[in-house]
């Protein structure tokens, strides 16, 4: 247990001691929230909705989403450079297990994902959201396995990387369009039916629904079109964590004697 | 059939041959990058208490060597044996024994000095006040402990190499390895840490296996691998193998090379060797030599230099090739 807490602690400590990474990784969700939100608020009308719920309001848990993957993601493309010619080669030839290691850099990640989203859920009152014991659980519980997932996948990434520009690419060309195509940005109502189907396939798309609807547990969710229902969101969230996790560890374990 | 005085430190092996337990022994190591062939039939062995130095230019296949010992690449052809393990089947316990100073910095900047040690020792199961006491020992020994509290990356580049071996000694490693230790440091910094490696083979018996393509640094070893191309082409004492060179070296400069070549073999019977734009000759009595040779040449000859054989002289008589 020993060699998991202070890897994760030193991918605590780190980040806290590096402000730059705190303030920009909520910085421009943030930014991207509010002009992005606003800008779109006067066109966007959901189909068949009957009181209407405003876009920034729809775009919030995307945004918080947005938050997690950034967070966690950049939390793990030190790994790239790290393992080469940093402080990991000194934990790779350490007697500690692989799996080990990925897990406390995931746990890592989570942690501070967490963080971040913690901070965005204290907007939430600004888009009419109100939390009740029921919701606000679920949704931490949500965003954990969000966050731990997302962090998962950056490690399966970075693991295999050489270089962190190879990283940028994969975030540019994979990890946005996977966040733009799960219902974060707009709802898979009345899209075109090849691109509706990138969206069911989608594993962030059930990972988002998860927690919209998490959000709104104790309150009746305003209608944004059909989607997955919960006990699917989640069973897919879950299912997401576990298959990249094991992912990450084979790739590590691959990349390293 | 030779008697074996030292049954107790020895262990027989499936295949006949005896290893002990107090060695590193590679036999018949090779590896291959795509295409290159990085290490090429290299076989030898360390004991404890020795600093061996492993000498070679850059790409002579040195960090392959050392990323193989170090557990970081797998053994694909030939045998390792670390301290009576098989680097191949006994991974863990090996790591458990192994202490290593990587040449790119292995230390957290962001984190304090003493953190950076707890981390280490948490990684080596250490804990508590066992791990605290051990970390103000060898803190207090390399002269750093007034500096615990601050962050790595405030600390000169002196400092944090030697931060970087309390590190690697922290969890008592009876092997220690270092790549390339004294780059970037100065004259004085790097024949210190020599010194100290030296003593730290010596007193605590371990085995200090070292990489460097400084000629300094190898002539303070106790024993050296010259590696070329892959190849161990020497292997032994700096001054055994500098007594291979036979007597003086000369090393002369002058306006045509080629021509003066021919022209000295013809008068002195010497075989000159041209590296590096100078013309080497080794030759027993080179005083005389060189006497008879600026008597000879007064106008031709631009400088000579005149010394005892240093292992870059081992180096280009063993390869042909300038130690670059």
């Amino acid at each position: 247990m020993k060699p998991i807490a202070t890897i994760w602690w030193r991918e605590v400590i780190r980040f806290y001691r590096q402000r730059s990474r705190l303030f920009s990784a909520i910085a421009q969700p943030l930014v991207f929230w509010l002009l992005i939100g606003s800008g779109l608020s006067a066109s966007f009308q959901p189909s068949d909705t009957a009181d209407g719920v405003s876009y920034i309001e729809y775009f919030y848990p995307g945004i918080v989403v947005l938050v997690l993957l950034f967070t966690s993601i950049f939390a793990t493309i030190s790994v790239v450079n790290d393992r080469r010619e940093g402080f990991l080669q000194g934990v790779l030839v350490a007697p500690v297990p692989r799996w080990h290691i990925v897990l406390a850099q995931a746990l890592g990640g989570t942690t501070l994902a967490l963080l971040q989203g913690v901070l965005l859920l204290i907007l939430a009152p600004m888009t009419g959201i109100r939390f009740g014991t029921a919701s606000l659980f679920a949704t931490l519980g949500v965003m954990t396995l969000l966050a731990l997932g997302l962090t998962n996948l950056g490690l399966l990434i970075a693991w295999r990387m050489d270089s962190t520009q190879g990283f940028h690419a994969i975030m540019n060309l994979l990890l946005i369009p996977i966040w733009l195509l799960s219902g974060a940005f707009f709802p898979s109502t009345g899209v075109p039916g090849w691109l509706e189907w990138t969206m069911k396939l989608n594993p962030l798309t059930y990972g988002l629904a998860a927690f919209r609807q998490s959000l709104y547990l104790d309150t009746t969710m305003k209608a944004i079109g059909e989607g997955p229902t919960w006990a699917l969101s989640m069973l897919i969230t879950g299912l997401f964590c576990a298959v990249t996790f094991v992912g990450a560890t084979l790739t590590a374990s691959a990349q390293t004697n | 059939m030779q008697q074996d005085f030292f049954a107790d430190s020895r262990k027989p092996m499936a295949d006949g041959f005896q290893y002990t337990d107090d060695q590193i022994e590679v036999k018949n190591l090779s590896h291959v990058y795509q295409t290159r062939r990085a290490l090429d039939n290299v076989s030898f062995s360390v004991s404890c208490g020795e600093v061996f130095g492993l000498l070679g230019p850059n790409g002579s296949g040195k960090t392959t060597l050392f990323r193989i010992l170090s557990t970081l690449m797998p053994v694909t052809s030939g045998t390792v044996r670390v301290l009576g393990h098989d680097l191949t089947t006994e991974v863990k316990a090996v790591r458990k024994l192994l202490g290593v100073v990587f040449q790119h910095p292995g230390l957290d900047g962001k984190l304090t000095v003493f953190e950076n040690l707890r981390h280490h020792g948490h990684l080596y199961g250490l804990a508590g006040k066992t791990l605290r006491d051990r970390i103000s020992e060898l803190l207090e020994r390399f002269g750093v402990l007034d500096r615990a509290k601050e962050r790595v990356e405030l600390l000169s580049g002196g400092l944090q190499r030697r931060v970087e071996i309390a590190k690697a000694m922290l969890h008592s490693p009876r092997l220690l390895l270092l790549d390339e230790p004294t780059s970037g440091l100065d004259v004085a910094a790097r024949r210190q840490l020599n010194d100290y490696l030296g003593a730290l083979a010596d007193t605590e018996n371990i085995l200090v296996f070292l990489t460097t393509h400084l000629l300094d640094d190898a002539e303070a070893c106790n024993r050296v691998g010259i590696l070329d191309a892959g190849k161990l082409v020497a292997l032994g004492e700096p001054n055994e193998l500098k007594a291979e060179v036979s007597g003086d070296v000369i090393l002369i400069e002058c306006i045509d090379n080629e021509v003066f070549c021919t022209e000295i073999t013809k008068r002195f019977g010497v075989s000159p060797v041209l590296a590096d734009n100078l013309i080497r000759v080794e030759c027993e009595r080179g005083h005389e030599f060189v006497r008879d040779l600026v008597a000879t040449f007064p106008d031709e000859i631009q400088s000579v230099r005149f010394g005892k054989p240093t292992l870059e002289d081992v180096f280009i008589k063993l390869t042909g090739n300038p130690f670059v």
